[in-house]
This record gives structure tokens, sequence and C-alpha cells, in this order.
């Protein structure tokens, strides 16, 4: 349960000296993005930082959110900082089950009513509660009655934020995010699929610093996480400006680092950290392995045309290929639109990449 | 011979990595003027390099260039630190880890001295109470 001693207390009974704490502070800083002129401000904060409850939730999901973050690593900084949070209800990772675990539950929300972190991952159905229940109780009540006295929500996960896998085309179970049910707290998206286990922490370490939560962009998203897009950081960009692709996965190109756009890489639309946070410790990232970024942190990816489709090539939707025609340029009228639908789906037929130039020819 | 060509810079070339190394040169132009700065108005620059988006190759030629100074230190708090002058007077590279020998954080730092080699304050006054235990025991035999 949530204790008064702060986080300054606990360093220092565990025998950690100033330089630790400082040094504790630095990577606290690079965890959460922000400058390190920000150190001296962390400090003095986590100095007086105070433990709060944390209960997770997980609903339609896959566990890749829990396993990224479990699984990633234990760098002391995480781990002071879980070691810092009381994770009260978590029930992939706790031992208690059935009764005993929603007494735990119940427990945390009562005793920390109004100041406890509420995590939620993956999506809740609406079609027929009974897709996914936990302990007899509904995802949807349980999301609900634990949502009422929670000081913030993080939604976990491009599930818990957007809907994610479970409600791609034809979203058999009615499935939603969380902040298509709750409207009165403040959430924060963490998507990805799953998200970069230090992004989960930066934002919980963010939270846990200032007590307040992180500069959001429209899609309710760190701002320092997601402000900037994959294409925008990628190491491969300059290859982009100088018109270099690989034309296919081992042609020169791929092998000489070239840029993926025409392989189908979402980078250019895709807002996350990957191409400066990276994976497994920081030793690579999908672009850095050769192959395109999916646009995991985005909404509705696994519905937005073919992962190895270029962005240019058109997509299903006839409306949005007019609005497409219109981005690009292109006369305007159903007979553009239907030459664009054509040579979408000889593409598609032929598995072949449409680039802008293309289209342009075509018209 | 131009500053980027001198002794130390052999080891990882653009031949090394053919055009994947773009984002070393902007960054120790960022340096110079860090330096610069430092030396007009005495105030210091910290770099957070894991927030640079490195390319394969970016790294080691960055450190090539950097070169070895005089003067490194390991710090032993929370797992290990090294802090080492770069052959740049005045341009520092930490390397934080923590107990397990995983990195936690990366910085270049521009400054006379890192802060994290000074004596901290409130570890003095706990030295001083751990002085006046030894010098007490020394004296009057241990309680």
């Amino acid at each position: 349960m949530a204790e008064n001693n702060t986080l300054g207390d606990s360093l220092r009974r565990h025998g950690v000296s100033r330089r630790g704490f400082l040094k504790f502070c630095t990577a606290t800083a690079s965890l959460m993005a922000l400058p390190p002129s920000m150190v001296p401000a962390i400090a003095a904060a986590l100095e007086k930082a105070r433990r709060p409850s944390v209960i997770w939730l997980s609903f339609q999901e896959c566990t890749g959110c829990t396993e990224s973050l479990t699984r990633s690593h234990s760098p002391s900084v995480e781990s002071l900082i879980f070691d810092h949070i009381s994770l009260d209800y978590h029930h992939t990772l706790q031992a208690a089950a059935g009764e005993a675990a929603e007494a735990a539950r119940e427990a945390a929300m009562h005793e920390n009513k109004g100041n406890y972190i509420l995590v939620v991952d993956g999506s809740i159905p609406l079609g027929n509660p009974g897709y996914s229940t936990i302990a007899g109780i509904s995802n949807l009540q349980m999301l609900e009655e634990t949502a009422k006295d929670a000081a913030a929500i993080v939604a976990v996960g491009t599930c818990a934020a957007f809907g994610g896998l479970p409600q791609a085309n034809p979203n058999p179970t009615g499935a939603v995010s969380v902040s298509d049910i709750i409207k009165n707290k403040p959430i924060i998206n963490v998507s990805g699929c799953p998200p970069i286990p230090t992004v989960i922490t930066g934002v919980l370490a963010h939270f846990l610093t200032f007590g307040t939560i992180p500069e959001l962009d429209q899609y309710n998203r760190p701002k320092v996480f997601y402000g900037q897009s994959i294409h925008d950081r990628c190491y491969r960009r300059p290859f982009y400006d100088k018109g270099l692709f690989a034309e296919t996965f081992d042609d020169e190109g791929a092998k000489a680092g070239w840029c993926l756009y025409k392989l189908g890489c979402k980078g250019p639309m895709t807002y996350n950290a990957c191409a400066t946070t990276k994976w497994n410790q920081g030793t690579s990232w999908p672009v850095e392995s050769g192959h395109g970024c999916l646009g995991c942190s985005e909404p509705r990816f696994w519905d937005a045309g073919g992962f190895y489709n270029a962005l240019s090539v058109p997509i299903s939707d006839n409306s949005q290929t007019v609005a497409f025609a219109a981005a690009a340029g292109l006369v305007l009228g159903a007979a553009a639109a239907g030459l664009n639908y054509k040579t979408k789906d000889e593409a598609q037929k032929a598995h072949a990449n449409v680039t802008v130039d293309d289209l342009e020819k075509t018209s | 011979m131009s500053v980027f060509e001198q002794k130390g810079s052999e080891a990882v070339s653009n031949r090394a990595m053919p055009g994947m190394t773009h984002n070393t040169l902007p960054l120790l132009h960022e340096v110079r003027h860090a330096l610069e700065r430092l030396l007009r108005t005495g105030e210091s620059t910290i770099i957070d390099l894991r927030a640079i988006p490195f390319g394969p190759g970016d790294e080691e030629r960055l450190l090539s260039l950097l070169g070895e100074g005089e003067v490194a230190a390991t710090l032993d708090a929370l797992g290990r630190t090294t802090v080492r002058e770069s052959r740049f007077s005045g341009v520092w590279i930490v390397d934080h880890y923590n107990s397990e020998a995983e990195r936690i954080a990366f910085q270049l730092e521009v400054i006379e001295i890192p802060a994290l080699l000074r004596a901290q304050t409130e570890d003095m006054y706990q030295s001083l109470g751990a002085l006046d235990s030894v010098l007490n025991a020394e004296m009057h035999g241990p309680e």
C-alpha cells in the first residue's frame, strides 16, 4: 500500500549516496526525455516524492505490454521507480487470485481514494460483456468502477489507447478504447504494440516526480515521446531527402541502408520514440534492422492499408482516396478517383508499390 | 590537417560505414559551439546522447573523433559510471551504467569538471559524522 516515505528517504535508507541520487536523477531525466538541465529540478522534486498506489487492469490484450515492461531489463532507474510505486493490483503479476485479488483492488481503491494511478492495457468489448471478464466482472464494469476515484489513467498500448487489434475490422467484440468510455478523468495514452518499456516507465516517472501529467498531443500521448515523427528522427532520413530508396529488401539500396519508404515504411505518419530510445537496451529498432515502421502507435494502424504498401498507395476507403488525391494536388473527380482505385487494385494484386510520381503519371 | 583528420580518427571512418554516420559531424559542431560558449560565458552544456538518433557507426565514429584525454575516473554509485575527458579539454564523456552493467544514460558534458566528480555537501556531512565515530572509537575504544 502507499506510504508516506519520500523517495529521498527511501534511497538514503538503502545507503544511496548523494552522487548516486544525482546519477539516478540524470538517468530519470534521460528516461523522461527531459533535457539534462532539468536534473536539479528533478532532484528537488524526487527528494519529496511520495509513494503512489498503482492499480493495473488488463482487458482484451495479449500481455505484450506487460511483457515489454517486465522482459525489457531491470536497470536501477526502473527498479527504483517500481520499488517506489505500490503496485497494488496487476492480475498477471500478483500472487493473489480470485476473491483475494479483487479484495486487494478494492482495498487499494478505498485507501487511496482520489490519489491512485490506474493503468489499463487492452481494449474493452462493448458488443458482448462475455467476451472478456475478470472474476465474473465485465471489463466495462471494472473500468468504470476503478476509474471513478483514480487521480489519472494511463492507457498502455494501442489497444487501450485506440482500440488496437481487437478493434480491427470487423471488430467482432465491439472493442473500444479507454477514452471512448471514460470522459471525466485525465487520460495519458502510451500507444505502441507494444509500447517502448522506457516510455511506460518514463510516464510513471513523470507523475511520480512532478505529480502532474506530461504535456500531451492531439491523441493524448506525451509530447516528449510522441512529439516527432519516426521519419523526422530516422537516421535514414538523409537518404529520403536525397531520393535514395531501397526497392526490395535485399537490393543494393537495402544493403547500403537507404530509405525504406517504398517498402512500406510508415515512419512519416507515425509518432513514437523508437528512433532514439530503440529496443532491447538500445540495441536496435525495426528500421535499423532493415524493416519499415508498421505505424503501431497510431490509431487504426492495422486497417491502414498493407504494411508493405508505400504510403502513396491509395487506401481502400474511396472518400479517403479522393482526399489523398486532393492532397497530392491532382485533379478531382470521379475519373481520377476511379483511376487511382484501379491503380491501387493493380498494385495490390501485383504486390507492387506505387509512388506519388507513378500516380502523377497515370493522371 | 583538419581537426577531423588528427590522430585517433582513423579507427572508424566513413569508409567503414558508407554514408551511414550522418549525425556525427552535426553533433561535433554542437560540441564546438558549447565549448566556445563555456569559454565566453562560463555556461556549461550537457548533451544527452540517448536523445540523438544515432545510426550504425555513429557512436563509434563520434567517440573515435573525440579521442582520449588526460583524465579518466570511475564512480561506483548505483552501478559504475565512467567519466573520461576527451582529447578536447573541457569536453567530457560520461557513461552511466546500472548494477547489472546496462547503460542507463550517456552524455557529453562541456564543463570544467563534471558535477558528479565533486564531493557532494550531503555526503560530506555524513562523512563528518563517520569521522567523529572513528576518532571517538580510536581515542576511547569501542563502546
